[in-house]
């Protein structure tokens, strides 16, 4: 179980928190975006292996959501960071 | 072996003796006693049988590395089919039997398997039981070679857990952990010190060492007494370290002899430290020789154990085989004690331990070897070969041996620390560290006491400087290390015949390790699970090393090049109820209570679970059934008024200037342009289109609004507007209250509730002018503050009244009063579903799924008019959310009046003789109102069957009827009771 440092609580097991996949960038219009874009975004994950950048929140905490830079290979949480 | 309770010694309470039973016999122990000391004091031989061959076996350690002494332990309300007998605390009225004999371990008749051995090596299974299938054999198989029986009435111990941060936690209370916890307590470091033994001094507590001038077992006390005084330290003992994981989180399991009034028999710890020290020392590693199982034969340093810890000498004639120094100290402790021993040392060499030896009567015999033991139920004598190569025969009762100690690097292995080969220890020992851990003392290979107090010192002394702490508190003075001869590689020797164990529990021995090696199964992962080797319980603790070492030799590559396996969690066998703690029963996932709850109670409620709710499903009469109660319920709410407990209904507040704007670009309907006062029904999708939740949105005030999700959905919505709100529109100005619990809601519904609250008296204006369908309002009721929205679930005029959660039962109990004059009758979930059903009203999750569209629920026009890019909104643009034959939602009319279908029935097409479902029913009541059955369904191009109005196929496991397509609206179609 991995210790995530909360960028408002500090460091906290993970069973704090609650994980929500890969933060995306989400197209729009509606009306501009292909099927193809669309369908990319809501299901097409990159699943690296490596060092990556993930949606967490805080759920049993403050409740707020941040950006976790994680190793997936190492597990290593190289920093967290209000989402931008 | 016959082993006898010394006169004096051991750290037992001779005054506290307590009564156990062993196979049905009373034997009796003291306190301080484990399960196996107390056994070999009472002269019990054999403790169980072997797993595949049933050979009898004896106790041949004495902590968590011993593979034979499993054994069926009763006691109390207790029971465990696996218990480790020497890591047991005897406890007054234990009982304990020996697994694995039929009809008993002392005369076992599937002994006979073990004259069959030569038919039955590894592998065997695998090759034989193919024909017709294992199944066919499994039975009759687990029945020879099972463990104990679990008991199928649950574990009636109570656990619990918690959890725990310090700076170090250092793990083993040997003299490497005391040493380190004395320096770290002094620097002022916040430490846990664990240990899984009930006395501190690991092995310390038999060795005949003077540190700082005193007895080892008085240098313990007195640690024991200076550690104490820390306030800034906390002892966990008969705690085991069991895993090691991510970020230097580790768990341990806390044991008490007798249940804690607090936590019970044992509690978890998950202990998060910066920096672990492991100082848990090493497992002895026997000697191989022919029938090394026998009763009897045990490790060297575990009789010194015996003799010294719990005072029982093992047997009175001993012979000791070693090819290192560590053996002649068990060898002089024992001859101390009376018994007559002989040590057959593989060396030729001469050391100051085996001198000292001789000088204390043990006979040594140098450059000797035991080659086989002798006696079947118990050790008799053993055959030594000698320097010149002929063989001696020694009468003895026990045999003990070392082949030198293996690190317990279990938990620096499950670190993710690697291992180097170390030849002059013969020992794999801790490399590269991958977390923030220490190493110290026997489990990293040192074996002199006073190098093991300088690392100890100078791992806290690294860790103190980074930290500005400083150590104030002075080494202590171990022995003074003298030159010893160094261990001699020595695993088997190849001229011996006879069988030679290397895994005890799992019935591995040399030929099967050269069988694996002639297949070709050399990787030790292939060794390991073609032999079974390191697979039992004990995961291989004494038989690890000897197996890798053999299958070096047989494949002529050096140890280090064969590899180690992965050590894995948990390195001993831990509970499943332990690791569950507190959480089952009632509390694995607490039901959330009303505020009204005892008025329901009182009120002869028949509750159900709804979403994590405990509520009324309906209020069941004297001699009243369910359907017929439902049926009561449901025409009095549509004749005059009935009252629901609605409190589990979401309230979420969501406040803001920009509240419009964000809830316009969250939910499926206009919201911005809802007016102050007026209610929605709405739909709240996920991104992919499908509907998450629905519920009606009341706007209060222009940055105002009151959202009402379902029970069990009200957290994940919750949820959803903080992810979008802080995620994707951060900087509108809106945020989010639950106020679910804060509040109670009845409903009041009924062509006569408006009577009802007018016969209650509030300052609201309940006319139909003030207060229409879809209309939220607030003001004064039985002189509190109260908030009326007035909207249906039932078809029927309605109000929904909420006041503060600790007003209900009040509110309830006068509405129930006042209500008697107008018939007033409280309706359940039940009721309500069968009311709404009639009406079409969808219940979330009930009657769709994770596919469902709002178009599939006849819902389209926000998709047409809204401009905004609500969430969800381009998946509803798709081809597949266009396709004309999607499942869609529709009434359903069973052509046999009072048959009602099963809800999961399907509705199905033939097509060539083959049958296809085309959707399911999601609702099926039998309507009072209407004296039929009436369904709802998801049928695939539904619109159009009941355009045409279709009669449509049910199947029901294999039963096949017939319904017409309808409207999915059974009850007062144009909604005028709504109104009037």
């Amino acid at each position: 179980m991995i210790e995530i440092p909360c960028p408002w609580c500090g460091p906290r097991g993970e069973q704090e928190f609650h994980f929500s996949g890969e933060p995306k960038v989400r197209p729009i219009p509606a009306e501009d975006v292909s099927d193809a874009a669309w369908a990319h975004y809501l299901y097409h994950r990159t699943n690296a292996k490596g060092p990556v950048l993930e949606l967490w929140s805080h759920a049993a905490g403050c409740g707020r959501w941040f950006v976790v830079e994680r190793d997936t290979i190492t597990h290593q949480v190289m920093a967290t960071r209000a989402p931008s | 072996m016959t082993g006898t309770r010394l006169a004096h010694g051991g750290i037992i309470d001779r005054n506290q003796p307590l009564s156990f039973t062993w196979n049905g016999r009373t034997l009796s122990g003291f306190a301080g006693d484990s399960l196996a000391s107390a056994l070999l004091a009472n002269g019990v031989k054999i403790i169980g049988r072997s797993f595949k061959y049933h050979r009898p076996r004896g106790i041949m350690a004495a902590g968590s590395d011993e593979p034979n002494g499993l054994v069926d332990l009763t006691h109390g309300a207790h029971h465990e089919p696996n218990a480790r007998a020497t890591t047991i605390q005897l406890a007054e009225g234990m009982q304990a039997k020996g697994l694995q004999g039929w009809p008993n371990v002392e005369f076992d008749l599937y002994g006979a398997l073990d004259l069959a051995h030569n038919f039955i090596p590894a592998g065997f299974y695998y090759k034989t039981f193919i024909k017709p299938s294992w199944a066919f054999y499994e039975r009759a198989i687990r029945r020879m070679a099972g463990l104990g029986t679990a008991q199928t009435t649950g574990d009636k111990r109570q656990f619990d857990g918690l959890h725990a941060h310090c700076d170090v936690l250092i793990i083993g209370a040997g003299i490497a952990g005391l040493s380190a916890a004395l320096a770290a307590a002094s620097a002022g470091f916040k430490i846990i010190l664990v240990d899984d033994k009930p006395h501190l001094g690991g092995s310390l507590q038999w060795n005949d060492a003077t540190i700082d001038g005193l007895p080892a077992l008085d240098w313990i006390g007195q640690a024991r007494a200076e550690l104490s005084t820390y306030p800034n330290l906390q002892i966990l003992s008969q705690s085991v370290a069991f895993g090691y994981y991510d970020h230097n989180l580790i768990g341990v399991m806390e044991h008490v002899a007798s249940p804690h009034p607090g936590w019970g028999d044992a509690r978890l710890w998950q202990i998060r430290a910066d920096q672990v020290i492991l100082a848990t020392g090493g497992f002895e590693r026997p000697l191989l020789f022919a029938d090394n199982d026998r009763p009897g034969v045990m490790l060297a340093d575990a009789t010194l154990c015996y003799a010294r810890q719990y005072g029982v000498l093992v047997g009175s004639r001993m012979v000791i085989g070693t090819n290192n120094d560590s053996a002649y100290a068990s060898a002089m402790g024992l001859s101390q004690q009376g018994a007559e021993v002989t040590i057959a040392d593989i060396r030729s060499t001469t050391s100051p331990s085996q001198a000292r030896a001789e000088m204390a009567g043990v006979r040594v015999l140098r450059s000797a070897r035991i080659v086989r033991a002798l006696g079947r139920r118990a050790v008799e004598a053993v055959d030594i070969q000698t320097e010149r190569g002929t063989n001696i025969r020694i009468d003895a009762d026990v045999i003990a041996s070392s082949g030198g100690w293996s690190p317990a690097v279990h938990l620096f292995s499950q670190s993710g620390g690697r291992l180097r080969w170390c030849d002059q220890r013969l020992a794999f020992v801790p490399d590269q560290y991958k977390q923030k851990t220490s190493v110290i003392g026997g489990a990293n290979g040192t074996s002199d006491l006073t190098d093991m107090i300088a690392e100890a010192f100078s791992t806290i002394s690294v860790l103190a400087k980074a930290r500005g702490l400083r150590i104030s508190r002075a080494l202590p003075e171990g022995p003074q290390a003298e030159i010893g001869q160094p261990i001699k590689p020595y695993w088997r020797d190849p001229a011996i015949k006879g069988r030679q164990w290397v895994d005890f529990q799992n019935d591995v021995t040399v030929k099967d390790i050269e069988l694996a090696a002639r297949e070709n199964y050399i990787s030790v992962e292939h060794l390991k699970r073609y032999t079974t080797l390191g697979m039992a319980t004990d995961q291989g603790k004494t038989s690890n090393i000897i197996g890798l070492a053999l299958m070096a030799e047989l494949t002529a590559r050096e140890i280090p090049d064969v590899g180690t396996t992965t050590f894995r969690p948990p390195f001993v066998p831990v509970s499943l109820g332990a690791i569950a703690g507190s959480r089952f029963g009632r509390l694995h996932s607490p039901i959330r209570q009303l505020p009204s709850y005892e008025s329901h109670r009182a009120l002869g409620a028949a509750f159900r679970e709804y979403g994590g709710w405990w509520r009324p499903a309906f209020y069941p009469k004297a001699g009243e059934d369910e359907r017929a109660t439902i049926a009561r319920e449901a025409k009095a709410v549509r004749a005059g008024v009935g009252l629901l407990d609605a409190s589990s209904l979401g309230k979420i507040s969501v406040r803001g200037p920009d509240a419009a704007e964000f809830l316009n670009l969250l939910y499926y309907n206009e919201l911005a342009k809802l007016k102050p006062g007026k209610l929605r029904y709405c739909f709240l999708l996920r991104e992919t289109g499908n509907v998450y939740d629905d519920g009606v949105v009341a706007r209060i005030a222009e940055d105002h609004y009151l959202l009402s999700p379902s029970s069990s959905h009200t957290q994940g919505v919750l949820d959803q507007l903080e992810l979008w709100h802080q995620t994707e529109y951060p900087s509108l100005r809106v945020h989010f209250h639950d106020l679910t619990a804060a509040y109670a809601t009845i409903s009041i519904a009924g062509p006569r509730s408006r009577d009802l609250l007018t016969a209650i008296g509030t300052t609201i204006d309940l006319s139909d002018q003030a207060l229409p369908h879809m209309s939220i309002t607030s003001g004064q009721m039985l002189g509190h503050h109260v908030q009326v929205m007035r909207v249906s679930f039932t078809g029927e005029r309605a109000y929904e009244l909420t006041v503060k959660a600790g007003l209900a039962p009040y509110f309830w109990e006068c509405l129930m009063y006042a209500g008697a004059d107008y018939g007033a009758t409280p309706f359940g979930i039940e009721s309500l579903s069968l009311l709404r059903a009639e009406k079409g009203y969808i219940l979330i999750g009930t009657d769709t799924d994770g596919l469902t569209l709002p178009s599939d629920l006849g819902m389209t026009g926000p998709l047409l008019a809204k401009k905004v890019d609500f969430v969800g909104k381009r998946s509803l643009m798709t081809p597949d959310a266009r396709r004309s034959d999607r499942r869609q939602l529709i009434g359903l009319v069973p052509e046999d009046d009072h048959f009602v279908p099963a809800v999961g029935t399907h509705a199905m097409v033939e097509i060539a003789g083959h049958r296809r479902s085309i959707g399911w029913i999601t609702s099926s009541w039998f309507s009072p109102h209407l004296n039929h059955a009436i369904c709802l369904g998801m049928i695939e191009g539904g619109r159009e069957l009941v355009a045409s109005g279709a009669t449509i196929t049910l199947f029901d496991r294999g039963k096949l009827s017939t319904a017409r397509a309808v409207e999915p609206c059974f009850f007062d179609p144009r909604g005028e009771r709504l109104h009037g």
